[in-house]
């Protein structure tokens, strides 16, 4: 399969990246995950850069959250392997922190906030490992960490599509991981949440994390992130934002769905330069 | 009366404490478990699985006395069922997993088919010399009568295994039940974990068998869970309630059929169940039916009063005669109607509140937050500082551009 992917992607002209596999926290060759007999992703390659911010950008439908699920194992997938931090999946599952989407969870379900970042620490606990006081101030300052502590003892039901986003947030950093993985996580957040996020993603790449997120908002791509990788399906372009967030690649991405004039609005064709 | 009294404290003979300390072990082990697979939405699965052991009671009934033992061995009996409810869950999750359709049919299909297949052996095994004793419809609806001391081993022991797997399995089942993606992610098995939480329902399924009957089963799965539900936000506690809640009532509901001649086990245990789960219904404290009633009612109050002070605010005249008898009451207004300090104090926060609170409902389209507008809910209790800060930056933007640019 390996090779296969490869050849194929030789065979599709694509220049496999410079960055080495091993190096990369998230490493991707060959994927293809299909929902039936359509391709959700179809044979795409990834290496994320390490230490970096990276957006997945692609139009609707286009296997941004797929690509993330199948590399996490969430959805099965048809071919491809995954490698992370240069190790197979199942050997650094405890890198990994995933925020997931806000909808895939009912949030009638009886847990408070507090309980639910204590859920990033179950892998830690084990099946009877005690829950400690030094786990409930772990747990607490991730909730600081996003302005949630006021919150800790509401249930999950109360709080508003942001709150609930920071929660999944807090959640993630209870696992203290190296790398990031946020499907989609400003989607229907208000401006205070956006922020908020944002700037806790920022200080986790400071402290040289890895951070990989779906995202829809080509207008913040600019100031959020400094690599991208673009996805329709099949891959486009990945790189750093400066070389490959440039109008010919978007255009490749998005097709006829991305007017020339909403490219050139987004301000990007000096970065080309 | 002193029938029950003399019942409730194991005192209405050796063969009714049996029944009653069995069942209430058996009510522990299945509320426990049961809680997850209510949490996990698949509460249904465990209607298939109970019918499908009955397959396996007549043919492990038929395969005893085949090999010239004693059909009736309680742990035959269980063991033969066992096997034909794991095919049964098999079945439903292959069917779900595997074609288009949903799992509610698989369930019905299962269920029904199983169930079929069941009485058509039971029947077959009426018309054998050996079967007529055998009292194998017992499974149906439970029956305690001549419950030996080797059958309460049983349902002692494999409840307490089941119990035990239930504490040592808690993290990760709550995890798969309130966000299975997630927990994928995090490294856990969610088909394995799901299979685990099957295999122990099956588990308490199968020790029930004798005393609830398979009928009736899925509602000791299904009740304590639900009722437990009304009473807790957690879901640590609503598994533990879940299993007191099972307790009581299979300790309550033997007593009661034990205290008096003809009232089958099985179901008075349910009922009450079923007591327990409409009493909770009603006056749980928060999620109760009169908890809920009197919170409308003390909304209402908070929305005239919010609206008093509105007007207050505005100087505009008050004509609704319940928003003067809540003004007057909270000591905001004197008798004759006109605003006291204290009412004009809390006039002028509420219009500022209302001010955040407009600029929240426009930074926020989320009705779960805009319902828990009332005005009176302090908003610092609904937003984080960053957030109010965000509205306030909002509200005095423009003051401050006309009253000469910022800075």
């Amino acid at each position: 399969m390996h090779t296969l992917a490869v050849k194929l992607a030789t065979a599709d002209g694509r220049v496999l990246t410079p960055v080495a596999p091993a190096d990369s926290p998230l490493a991707i060759r060959g994927l293809t995950v299909s929902y039936g007999e359509k391709p959700a992703v179809f044979s795409v390659d990834a290496t994320f850069a390490p230490e970096a911010m990276t957006a997945i950008i692609g139009p609707n439908g286009a296997g941004k959250s797929t690509l993330l699920k199948a590399a996490l194992g969430i959805v099965p997938r048809v071919s491809g392997d995954v490698t992370v931090f240069g190790r197979p999946l199942a050997a650094a599952r405890s890198r990994i922190a995933y925020v997931p989407q806000r909808a895939s969870v009912d949030w009638d379900f009886p847990t408070t906030v507090i309980d639910v970042v204590l859920m990033g620490m179950y892998r830690r606990l084990g099946l009877l490992g005690r829950l400690r006081p030094s786990h409930r101030e772990t747990a607490r300052a991730c909730l600081e960490r996003v302005g949630m502590a006021d919150f800790a003892d509401r249930q999950i039901g109360q709080l508003s599509g942001g709150q609930q986003q920071r929660v999944f947030l807090a959640r993630a950093l209870a696992q203290s991981a190296d790398l990031y993985l946020l499907d989609e996580p400003f989607a229907g957040v208000d401006a205070a949440t956006e922020r908020a996020i944002i700037d806790v993603l920022k200080a986790l790449n400071a402290e040289r994390k890895a951070v990989v997120c779906v995202h829809h908002d080509l207008a913040t791509v600019d100031s959020y992130f400094d690599h991208v990788f673009l996805i329709n399906v099949r891959k486009i372009a990945e790189g750093p934002v400066a070389t490959t967030f440039t109008s010919a690649h978007l255009q490749a991405t998005y097709g006829g769905r991305l007017a020339m004039a909403h490219i050139e609005q987004l301000n990007i064709a000096d970065h080309a330069s | 009366m002193t029938a029950l009294l003399d019942a409730l404290l194991l005192g209405a003979g050796y063969n009714a404490a049996l029944v009653a300390i069995g069942a209430s072990l058996l009510g522990f082990a299945a509320g426990a478990s049961g809680t997850f697979l209510f949490l996990r939405k698949r509460a249904l699965v465990s209607d298939a699985v109970a019918h499908a052991t009955l397959p396996g009671v007549g043919l492990a009934f038929i395969a005893m006395v085949a090999l010239g033992g004693d059909g009736r061995n309680l742990v035959g009996l269980l063991a033969g069922s066992a096997v034909t409810a794991v095919i049964g869950l098999l079945a439903v999750e292959w069917i779900t997993a595997r074609t288009r359709l949903a799992e509610d049919s698989a369930i019905g299909a299962v269920l029904s088919v199983f169930f079929g297949i069941g009485i058509v052996l039971l029947t077959v095994i009426q018309s054998m010399a050996q079967g007529r004793q055998a009292g194998l419809e017992g499974f149906l609806l439970g029956s305690t009568a001549g419950m030996l001391f080797q059958d309460a081993v049983v349902i002692a022991v494999g409840g307490s295994l089941a119990v035990a797997a239930t504490y040592v399995l808690r993290r990760p089942m709550t995890l798969v039940a309130f966000d299975a993606e997630y927990a994928r992610a995090a490294g856990v098995n969610v088909r394995h974990m799901d299979l685990a939480m099957m295999g122990l329902v099956t588990a308490v399924t199968v020790i029930g068998l004798k005393l609830v009957g398979l009928v009736l089963i899925v509602a000791m799965l299904i009740i304590p869970a639900v009722t437990a539900r009304f009473w807790s936000e957690r879901s640590e506690h609503v598994v533990w309630s879940a299993g007191l809640v099972g307790a009581v009532s299979g300790y309550t509901g033997a007593a009661l059929s034990a205290s008096a001649p003809a009232l089958p086990t099985g179901p008075i245990i349910v009922l009450v169940c079923a007591g327990l789960f409409v009493f909770s219904l009603f006056f749980a404290p928060a999620r109760g039916v009169l908890a809920a009633m009197l919170r409308f009612w003390r909304f209402q109050r908070r929305v005239h009063l919010r609206q008093g002070l509105l007007a207050l605010a505005r100087a505009e005249p008050i004509h609704d005669a319940f928003t003067l008898r809540v003004l007057r009451q909270k000591g905001l207004i004197r008798a004759d109607g006109v605003a006291t300090e204290a009412g004009r104090a809390q006039a002028a926060k509420t219009a500022r509140d209302e001010h955040r609170w407009a600029i929240a409902r426009e930074v926020h389209q989320d009705t779960a937050l805009t319902g828990r507008y009332d005005g009176l809910t302090p908003i610092e209790a609904v937003f984080t500082r960053d957030e109010i800060a965000e509205f306030d930056r909002r509200i005095g933007g423009p003051t401050m551009v006309a009253s000469g640019g910022p800075g």
